[in-house]
């Protein structure tokens, strides 16, 4: 299906034109998400979409699946209810990186922990855009926010390498240049059983990228292309040329980690209403 | 052919910077729109309907 056809079929009637601003990144990853959801061939009732709040959490409104916009932070645990209760759908959770990492990151890291079968979908624009450009914890070391006139001084996290150490069962990063391999990583997140995290790298032209002066929405897209390198590319770069590279902001995408050796929360469940039966 | 939904375009130029042939432009009203006489040079590449935040260009096959 074209991307035309996609739009007509999982966007809620008369919701287009979305409120982003030109340029955000926001509209890619949720055309992505339709078109993941699309290539999987999933019936729009089997899906459910549960977003926080911020402006990526707007995208649930959008999308004619089973959705919830919920409180900031708490996408995921609303998401594992959900999980639990009908555990025949298939979760998404859609995420800012404010949402994810700060007030929700106790939640991410035990959605994590739990291996529960959801896909969380990370809109990361390294800053918050709704509220005026405050940094969040993704925001580069070195950015200009409202929050920070001379500068950011903290290192932002690295998502994946704490959602993998917090447990999670596949890690995956795109970013919005590379839009068939986000698609491609987001449907594999769904088609894996287990928590699965797709951090998708965006663009706030308007709240990180003038205060950063980081130019016109393409340039900051351009960006994303000359810093984002394959996967297969950076694991067989030596030691020496992954740390110059990792100096130089640059960073692999494509889908990091994933195993299948993990025992499912909701399969796990299963067994303790069984024992609870006898 | 190209697909232009300009109501739902906000102008931001990513399908303009990315298109190999140079055959879209943002005009002054701020849209985007087939730049004049270009339009037998689009290839059908899909870069920029790939890459629109705001689903407002499509490539008809």
């Amino acid at each position: 299906m074209g991307m035309e056809q996609i739009a007509e079929k999982y966007f809620r009637p008369g919701r287009l034109p979305h409120i982003w601003c030109p340029g955000c990144g926001n509209g890619i990853i949720t055309g992505a998400i339709a078109r993941a959801v699309d290539q999987l061939g999933l019936d729009q009732n089997e899906v459910a979409m549960i977003s926080g709040i911020g402006c990526s959490s707007r995208s649930s409104g959008y999308l004619d699946f089973n959705t919830a916009n919920t409180l900031h932070g708490r996408a995921l645990p609303i998401a594992s209810g959900v999980k639990m209760a009908n555990p025949a759908l298939k979760v998404i959770v859609a995420s800012g990186d404010g949402d994810c990492t700060a007030i929700g990151g106790n939640h991410l890291i035990h959605a994590a922990r739990r291996n529960i079968d959801l896909t969380l979908v990370v809109y990361n624009n390294s800053i918050y855009g709704m509220t005026g450009g405050q940094y969040s914890p993704m925001t580069p070391k070195g950015s200009k926010a409202t929050t920070a006139p001379y500068m950011t001084i903290e290192p932002s996290f690295n998502l994946l390498e704490l959602a993998r150490a917090a447990g999670a069962t596949f890690v995956a990063r795109a970013t919005t240049y590379h839009v068939p391999q986000m698609v491609d990583a987001i449907a594999k997140g769904i088609r894996h059983k287990g928590f699965a995290i797709v951090e998708c790298v965006s663009a706030c032209p308007i709240n990180f990228g003038r205060q950063n002066k980081a130019g016109a929405p393409a340039k900051m897209m351009e960006w994303q292309r000359d810093h984002a390198v394959m996967v297969a590319a950076w694991e067989k770069m030596p030691a020496e040329k992954k740390a110059e590279a990792q100096a130089a902001g640059k960073f692999p995408i494509g889908v990091l980690y994933e195993t299948d050796a993990v025992q499912e929360y909701t399969e796990a469940y299963d067994g303790v209403i069984e024992r609870a039966r006898r | 052919m190209l697909k232009l939904i300009s109501q739902r375009c906000k102008g931001c130029g990513i399908c303009v910077n990315f298109c190999p042939k140079k055959v879209l432009e943002v005009t002054e009203v701020g849209k985007c729109a087939i730049v004049e006489g270009k339009a037998p040079d689009c290839i059908l590449c899909g870069q920029c309907e790939m890459r629109c935040p705001d689903y407002a260009i499509f490539v008809e096959k």
